[in-house]
This record gives structure tokens, sequence and C-alpha cells, in this order.
């Protein structure tokens, strides 16, 4: 068996690549529910966890639903197989987290099918479960949590189905230990490296963030989250291109990207890559699912916002030379600063991420 | 609000098992499902006993997969604070109540090639819903359950039926004791021991894997709190700027939530560390009872956690 795959590009959904010709781009409504990160003109780090529900009073945007949904969905669904027929060691679930994979599969489905159900829906009969997916064209029929039903495991089986990458942590010895993950549109790691570490081991690489305590109090807090209250945060770095997969596995191909930035061709080669992440306990597992869903903003589509183009010139600018370098583009700083630089009058911020305020 | 997020309830049914024990079934409210949950779970009942309100964990025994449900098995405790005679005396079919979600802090670690379960008296009750989920993916278990006596030990006869020779029941007014020495030293590599029961059970158990050489990692167990009555004190609270009376038999938790402060919380038995709390003035002694803080931790005392813990002395001041 096999996920057939019928995608419908119906108007909503962008037939665009990333890879190759790169033909993604944002529409106007995409940019302007951008999940711009930063709240103010400077950027360093913080514990900076919300719970992840709706924002009250922004309907549109990509906090309204557990799994956002976007115009980039089929385009990205068709990417992930791709990357997945090349390397199929991004997904790996270790023998004991099969229940988790259902969790997670439980999880999604039931958020997608409530929360768009033009799209979505699930069915269920006892263990017989009815699920359609209409923008990739899938109908399946499967017993939950009888995995030869369904022609992947259940992680890999609804990760396929959607947008951003998945780690799945069990929870042992106080500690969180990363034993699943689909994992093909990341900033520069590798699951198949990091398969088994623990919370500290995982978040070795990270600078400046162990000294101040941060990843200590992440883990105490993560280990008390509770079923029913998931949470959320930002993360971000710089993507030239806009690519999804950006993976240690295949640095041959895009790491010599970032050589091919100049001050002319910034606002069209440069990327914000923000990872929207958020953190649920899984019921029946005891384990905390982790979604990293990637956006990509175009340089000369986020300038678009007044707002926007004045503060990411000066965090741009500002950033501490460690992160800069960590997030992989100290080489191409100056030359983003100075693109930046002609969207910034000096002209004062209001506090926020949102376009309009 | 504290605690999470909150489930209204009904209660379906009161049933009693035996001379010390009821068991009771809660339904959601609206007839949907409830959320599914990990066998070792529990939930915080809350009560309000004439005006005095307590908030008791208890582990849930129902099928982790049925969401139709859940339900929890209550020890009479004629000694305690109230919250076991509350239920036994006052909680009747049809009542509305109110749960917390479930929370797990006695999770299986599902590498366990085979789960060696030690359960004392009401301590059985998290093991029903482990073994539950262990039987529907076909985990490998063996549970030694000891009681006072056949008639006192709850589910004990259902376990046998059901599971045959992976149950082994030991009585204690017929002198029978767990070869607990012999059992761990003829384990298979990959078993993972479990143990829920009186204080005095747990120590012994951990006891006795740490002298037959079991890795700490592979030893779980689950020791629920109960708080202890003690002097009366008061506290100042810096945040709030209220200075609170605790009583004999309140808890400093019990006391600061009566004053009307929303103070952080989620087990209520010392365990899950929520609702640590620092210590800013303690002129006297801090009566440290949590299983949440280090040894180091309680000898420093700049933290207290005030779901268990008290105070002896002239004037303590706490951050909340």
């Amino acid at each position: 068996m096999s996920l057939d795959f019928k995608p419908t590009f119906d108007g909503f959904f962008r037939d665009e690549t990333f890879v190759g010709d790169f033909t993604f781009r944002n529409s106007p409504a995409s940019i302007r529910r951008f999940p711009f990160p930063f709240d103010r003109d400077e950027y360093m780090y913080s514990v900076n966890i919300e719970p992840h529900v709706p924002v009250v009073g922004r309907p549109n945007s990509v906090f309204q639903h557990a799994f956002d949904v976007d115009e980039h969905y089929v385009s990205e669904m068709r990417d992930r197989a791709r990357v997945l027929a090349q390397d199929p060691l991004r997904c790996q679930s270790l023998p004991h987290m099969e229940l988790a994979g259902w969790d997670l599969l439980e999880l999604i489905m039931e958020s997608k099918a409530r929360d768009y159900p033009q799209w979505f829906s699930l069915s269920k009969s006892g263990d017989q479960w009815h699920w359609i997916n209409r923008p990739l064209g899938i109908e399946q029929r499967f017993t939950f949590l009888d995995s030869s039903t369904l022609p992947y495991g259940p992680l890999e089986y609804i990760t396929r189905q959607t947008q951003g990458d998945f780690t799945l942590q069990d929870e042992r010895d106080q500690n969180l230990w990363v034993d699943a993950g689909m994992v093909t549109t990341q900033a520069d790691w590798s699951l198949d490296f990091d398969i088994g570490m623990n919370f500290f081991e995982w978040h070795a690489p990270v600078p400046l963030a162990h000294e101040k305590g941060i990843f200590d109090r992440a883990l105490k807090f993560l280990l008390k989250l509770q079923n029913g209250a998931p949470v959320r945060r930002f993360n971000w770095t710089m993507t030239v291109n806009p690519l999804l997969d950006t993976a240690p596995e295949t640095y041959p191909e895009w790491g010599t990207m970032r050589t091919t930035v100049t001050p002319e061709n910034v606002g069209e080669k440069l990327h914000l890559r923000v990872e929207l992440q958020a953190l649920f306990r899984l019921p029946r597992s005891n384990a905390i699912a982790f979604s990293i869903r990637a956006y990509l903003g175009r340089f000369d589509e986020l300038v678009t916002v007044p707002k926007w183009g004045r503060r990411l010139h000066r965090v741009v600018r500002d950033l501490h030379p460690d992160l800069a370098a960590y997030k992989g583009f100290l080489r191409n700083r100056d030359a983003m600063a100075q693109w930046l630089s002609q969207y910034d009058d000096g002209a004062p911020t209001s506090p926020g991420i949102w376009p309009e305020d | 609000m504290s605690g999470g997020a909150k489930i209204p309830v009904r209660v379906a049914e009161v049933v009693t098992v035996n001379a010390l024990i009821k068991r009771f079934r809660f339904v959601a409210r609206d007839g949907s499902e409830l959320p599914a949950f990990s066998g070792g779970a529990h939930v915080v009942v809350e009560m309000d006993d004439a005006g005095t309100r307590r908030l008791n964990p208890y582990s849930l025994m129902s099928d982790p997969s049925d969401r139709s449900g859940y339900e929890i098995s209550v020890r009479r405790d004629d000694q305690g604070r109230g919250g076991s005679l509350f239920l036994h005396n006052n909680v009747t079919a049809g009542m509305e109540m109110v749960l917390s979600h479930p929370m797990n802090l006695f999770p299986l670690d599902n590498r366990a090639r085979k789960h060696l379960m030690i359960a004392g008296g009401i301590g059985i009750t998290p093991f029903l819903a482990q073994i539950k989920q262990l039987v529907r993916f076909g985990g490998s278990f063996e549970l030694h359950y000891a009681a006072r006596n056949p008639a006192l030990a709850a589910y004990a006869d259902a376990l046998k039926a059901a599971h045959g020779g992976k149950v082994n029941l030991y009585f204690d007014d017929e002198g029978q004791q767990i070869p607990l020495a012999d059992l761990l030293s003829r384990q298979p590599l990959g078993t993972h021991l479990y143990v829920c029961g009186p204080k005095g059970m747990l120590n012994w158990v951990r006891q006795t894997a740490t002298a037959c050489g079991w890795p700490e990692h592979a030893v779980h167990f689950e020791e629920f709190l109960a708080p202890q009555p003690g002097k009366a004190f008061d506290v100042e609270l810096t945040v709030t700027g209220k200075t609170i009376h605790v009583t004999e038999t309140q808890s400093l938790l019990e006391a600061m939530e009566a004053a009307g402060v929303d103070a952080p919380y989620l087990c209520r038995g010392g365990a899950c560390g929520q609702c640590e709390t620092r210590v800013l003035r303690c002129d006297g002694e801090l009566l440290h009872r949590d299983l949440w803080l280090t040894d180091a931790e309680h000898a420093e005392g700049t933290k207290i956690m005030p779901c268990v813990s008290r105070f002896d002395g002239r004037a303590l001041a706490i951050e909340r």
C-alpha cells in the first residue's frame, strides 16, 4: 500500500515549488497573516512560551487553530513526499512510540475535521474510522490503534498530510527523549542524528541559552504540560531561497546557495523563516508532541508592511554575532542590513507583532 | 485559573466495593466523551464540603481507552482531614462535581520488556488502568498485590479471573509476604518495577531494589502525600499583600485559596512541583513534606511546596 496522492489546486491552494525553479510566493493575504516573530526592535532569547489558543480579535491569524492549514498546504505535502522518497530516514519512530503516533493522528484528525470541515472529515464507528482529505484526494478507512490497516505507521501517515515537522518526546527519568519524528522542513538539524537524545543533548549546539539556565527552566515547565492545554513559542532563522528542506543530509545541495547573495538580490533571495512551535501533551502515551511549522517570508514581501520593514532592519543590524552565526547568516548580515535600511526611516515602531498597529 | 482546565462531570454511579472502599464513576455533564488518558494518571476531585473546599487527587482505575467515563476507588480514612469521608458519606449518583484533566506522574515505561507491579491495599488502583492498557497493546506484566485479607483485597477476584497466573495475592492476616528479594533477583533484562502502596511498602521495595542492583531508572513509584495536620501558623504573602492564618487542619495551599489567592497547583500531593513558592523570610523552621525539592533545597530553606509543607516558628513570608 502507499499513500495515493491526487492533489487538487482549487484556486486557494498554490501550485509552487521549494526547489529548482523556486516558484514559492506568498499571496498578499498570506503576507498579512505572516507570523512576524519580533514584538520589539531587538532580539534575545527568552522563555517565550504562551498558551496555544486563538488570539482574541485576530480570527484569520496562524494561531486560530491547533494546526494551521494555509495556501501552501498541497505544495508542501508534495515537497515532503519528494524528500521522503530520497531519504526515508527523515521519518523514524522507535518501537515504544507507536502509541504516541496514534495519539498524534487522533489529535490532528479531530482538529482538522473540526476546524476545516470543507477540506477534512472524520467519522467514527467505534474503532472503525473513516478519514477524508479532499485537498490531497485521500480517503481511508482504518481501525484505530491497528497499524496494519494504514499504509504507513500512524505518525508517518498523518504527518505526510500535515504541514510542519513533528517530533514525539517520551517522558522518562524527569527528562524528555526525542524518540520519534517526521522532519523534512528543518533549519539544519537532523532527526537521524538526534533520535534517542534527551532534552539537554539535542539542545547542546544552541549558544548562550544554556548559560542563562533557559533549558533547565523550559524542561521543568514542559514536564508539567497538561493534556488539553497546549503551549506555543516562536523560533526564527534566515534561509536563502525558499527552501523548506535545509537538512544537514542535503547541505551540499543548498549550503552554497548562501554565497549567491548580492546587494541587488537580497529582496528576492532572503527569506525570514519563522517556526511556530507548539507542544501538546498526548493523552494515551503521556508523550509530548512538538510541532515545528515553518513559514517563509521573502524580504521583499515582508517590507510591504512598513512596521515590519523598519523592525526587521533593526533586528538584523543589531543581532549578537554568535546568534547570527548560529542561525547561519553572519556572512550575509551586512548585505541584508544594507538592503533593509532603505525601508527604515527611523520612525518609532509600535509594540507587538501585528502588521497594522 | 490555577490547576489547569477543568472537566464538569456528573456522578453516574457509586458502588460499595468492600467495608472500606467505594467506587465512583463520573461522566461528562454534556454527555460528550472525556479525554483519553494513560494508565497511572490521576485526577483532582473538587469537593464542596459544607463550605470547605477540598481538592484531593485519586488515581484513575478505569480502562484508559474508555472515554465514556472515569472511575476512581476511594478508601475511607477515618483519621484523615475529610476528603475521603465526604466522598463516602455525601456523594451520591446524580451529583454534579468538577475534575481536573488527567495528569500522569506514574506512567508506564513503554520501552520495558516486562512490567513488574507491586501493589499494597488501595495502591492497586493505578495498576488496574495500566493492566488494561497493557492487555490492549500486548505488553507483558506480572502483579504482586498485598492486602490485609481477602475481604479487603479490592478487585483481586476479578484480576485473578481475568489474568490467572500473572496475578499473585498475599494476605497479611494469613502471614503471607511478597517474596520481594527473590522476585527481584530473577527478572528478565529490560524489566521495569512499579510500586504503589503505603509509605512503608514503598521504602521496602525501593531499598530492596537498590540492594539487588536495580538501576534507578527502572524503578517507578507513586506516592501521594495527603497534607498532614500540624500546628497553626501565620504567613505573609508578599505579592498579594495579605497575611493569612493556616489552621491546624488546613494546608498552606488551602489557606491561601480560602483567602481568595489564586495559587498554582496540580497534584496537591507534593509530587508535581507546580506550587513551588519562594520563601523570602523565615524566622523558624520549614516543615518540608514534599517529594519535589531536593534534600539540598530543603536544607537551604528558600523554597516551599504549600500543598503539603508547613511552618513552625515566629514569622514566615512567601512570594505569592
